[in-house]
């Protein structure tokens, strides 16, 4: 047993944080802001070069060959860096979705989110999951929804789509939870460095222990929630992964909502990244899994380990 | 990230298995536990079996990993924890190890290990918890002996230990990390007087310790004079490694103790207690998952486990307190009776957030020495 990232492992990691870095910055991340979360195309191609949809496709597909553990770190970037679109289900369509693979296309999903769907204004092809491979569906007279989340675009489907179910379902909810874990992670960061930075009655507020607790506590969150989204893409067992989207939904909330309480007023502000992570982070848990279901699953386990 | 274990680990696994399954149903009945005495001798009987298997060292010498699997499969056996043997296998025990003179070494260690003594730890005060450092209890020089005046508080095992591993000020004019020195103190010299502590769950687990001009041999000092903040330091990054493993075992069967009863009493239809049992269920399968990181980090570097062991604490103690919560939600009225199972654990556990370093003292240590926040209050 060696629960570590390998140097393969790592190498990808910082890789992808890199690439985001240069490609998705805080100006292009407000610039995403400011174009109400319609997605960048340029960008999109670029993800798809880079291998971030085909990451899990054979190298005989043209994909890296990699497994659901490595593409749980790229998702980890993705999260930290609040990369918008529709990510998760474009990689579950790679290999069946012409286009996917290599970042030509958008494809979303319908039956994520109850009867919303994430990014149907930019999505090229509307897919469902259930059994097999992602099932192309015509989206009909979809009402645009004002959208929580800056970042995400929301419509609402004139009829509920069924819900995501079947073979995929697993690698959605893992790779949805460890977009959660980056940015738990990252408001775990941002919070620190500002307590670290702004003065307060003649000394840093991160001296406080008040505030210092707010943030021990974040990183608890944040590490007990590594421990499990990484684990559980290394087993691919579905109640693991429904207990890691439990508590990386939790760290990435209560994160956001400690790092807005750590900023004080400045977090309150529209001009503050804090709130993108709040509200994408309370999208992110509705989407593929809620916290009732996950529960649910997990007692579901408990009673048939008796 | 691989989870698997190695042919060797399995192997290991696999013996150890089989080696409980035939030691396990050969122990005696539990002692009561108000009967130090009997708890002593069936403690270090269980320690001194362990000896003669060749599993004697496990806490010492193991790999993290192996010794990640045998608190696993020890508790699933159902066999006993260290007991009396905590602080000599765990605290003094590897102080001595990593701080003592070959001499030193050869007198203590093997009697720990065989189960042959065992010790008590003689830090807290009642006037130095958290604040270990502050501690006043003096050891005077005289001769070859230090006279040492004060008294402790929390000592686990005081009746029956051997050995007591106290800490004591020896320069009282010295910054207060720079005047405290480390004694093994023998605890039949005249002058040390034992008197049980009883706790919020009625038993003594506990008791304080007056020390009246106890002689104690200057050859009984492990470390330099006046060098016992250093060489305690080993003693207390040992203890929040993988000391909670065979805990969180336990705690994952209570859990399934607990929901067997909820669907006995019918309390499992109550969707928000089932969501509450669910909800633990995951976060104790992510805190087994927490120690494997660790284990998987101590073992690379090498080094005894740091402050992963102060995330792991915090969240440990806080969901073993919820277990118990949850547990007295499903019982009902019924968790006002002491008799049955887990109210006297929900007492108990009232502890976790306190021992071996409070949770607020945690989260100190998380803020400063993980997240790089400035010291202060």
């Amino acid at each position: 047993m060696d629960f570590r990232l390998t140097d393969d492992q790592r190498a990808l990691r910082s890789g992808v944080r890199r690439l985001l870095t240069r490609r998705f910055g805080r100006e292009a991340l407000r610039a995403a802001v400011d174009r109400e979360g319609r997605l960048d195309r340029d960008l999109w191609r670029e993800l798809g070069r880079a291998g971030l949809f085909a990451l899990r496709l054979p190298e005989s597909d043209g994909g890296a060959g990699l497994g659901l553990p490595e593409a749980a770190l790229v998702f980890e970037e993705a999260g930290r860096a609040l990369l918008p679109g529709p990510l998760v289900a474009t990689q579950l369509a790679a290999g069946s979705v012409p286009g996917a693979a290599d970042g030509t296309a958008v494809v979303t999903c319908a039956g994520q989110l109850s009867s919303l769907v994430a990014h149907l204004v930019d999505a090229d092809v509307l897919v469902t999951i259930g059994a097999g491979a992602p099932h192309v569906v015509a989206a009909g007279e979809a009402a645009a929804v004002r959208s929580l989340d800056p970042l995400t675009p929301l419509h609402r489907l004139p009829h509920p789509p069924p819900a995501a179910s079947g073979p995929l379902l697993g690698a959605a909810v893992l790779l949805t939870a460890a977009e959660q874990l980056g940015s738990a992670a990252r408001s775990t960061e941002d919070a620190v460095r500002h307590a670290g930075d702004r003065v307060q009655f003649g000394q840093p507020v991160g001296g406080f222990q008040a505030v210092k607790h707010l943030c021990a506590e974040m990183l608890v969150r944040t590490e007990v929630a590594r421990a499990a989204v990484r684990a559980a893409a290394v087993t691919g067992d579905l109640t693991e992964i429904a207990g890691a989207k439990l508590l990386a939904d939790d760290a990435a909330v209560r994160g956001a909502r400690d790092c807005l309480q750590v900023f004080g007023g400045m977090g309150f502000t529209w001009e503050a990244d804090v709130h993108l992570h709040l509200k994408r982070s309370l999208l992110r848990a509705q989407m593929w899994l809620t916290t009732v279901q996950a529960e649910e699953i997990q007692a579901q386990a408990l009673a048939s380990a008796l | 990230m691989d989870l698997a274990y190695t042919d060797a680990e399995e192997e290991y696994r696999s013996r150890l298995r089989d080696w409980l399954a035939v030691a396990v149903p050969e122990l005696p009945p539990r002692p009561p536990p108000d009967d130090w005495p009997a708890r002593r001798a069936y403690d270090t009987a269980w320690q001194r079996a362990l000896y003669d298997a060749g599993y004697g060292e496990v806490h010492w010498d193991a790999s993290p990993t192996l010794r990640l699997i045998f608190l696993e499969e020890t508790e699933r056996a159902g066999a006993p924890y260290v007991g009396a043997n905590f602080v000599g296998l765990l605290h003094a025990g590897p102080t001595i190890a990593a701080e003592g003179t070959p001499q030193q070494r050869e007198r203590w260690l093997g009697p720990v290990l065989r189960g042959d003594e065992i010790w008590c730890q003689g830090f807290s005060e009642p006037d130095a918890g958290s604040d270990l450092a502050s501690l006043r209890t003096k050891a005077v020089r005289d001769g070859d002996a230090y006279v040492v005046t004060g008294s402790k508080i929390w000592t686990s095992h005081a009746e029956v230990a051997d050995w007591c591993e106290l800490l004591v000020r020896t320069d009282p004019a010295a910054p207060r990390h720079r005047g405290i020195t480390w004694l093994a103190m023998p605890m039949d010299a005249p002058g040390i007087t034992v008197r049980p502590l009883r706790t919020l769950a009625g038993s003594a687990e506990f008791a304080e310790m007056f020390l009246d001009e106890v002689r104690v041999p200057v050859a009984c000092r492990v470390g330099e004079e006046n060098d016992g903040w250093r060489v305690t330091m080993v003693t207390l990054s040992f203890e929040r490694g993988t000391a909670f493993a065979g805990e969180v075992v336990a705690c994952r069967r209570t859990l399934a103790e607990v929901a067997a009863e909820a669907r006995a009493n019918g309390s499992w239809d109550d969707p928000a207690v089932r969501r509450r049992l669910g909800r633990l269920y995951a976060e104790f399968a992510a805190l087994w998952r927490l120690i494997q990181w660790n284990v998987s980090a101590a073992a690379s570097n090498g080094s005894l486990p740091g402050t992963g062991g102060s995330v792991f604490k915090l969240r440990y103690s806080h969901a073993r307190q919820e277990l118990y919560d949850a547990a007295a939600e499903v019982l009902g009225p019924d968790a006002l009776d002491l008799s049955r199972p887990w109210t006297l654990e929900r007492l108990s556990s009232l502890s976790y957030t306190i021992a071996a370093g409070t949770s607020q003292i945690q989260r100190n240590i998380v803020a400063e020495r993980i997240l790089g926040l400035p010291k202060g209050r």
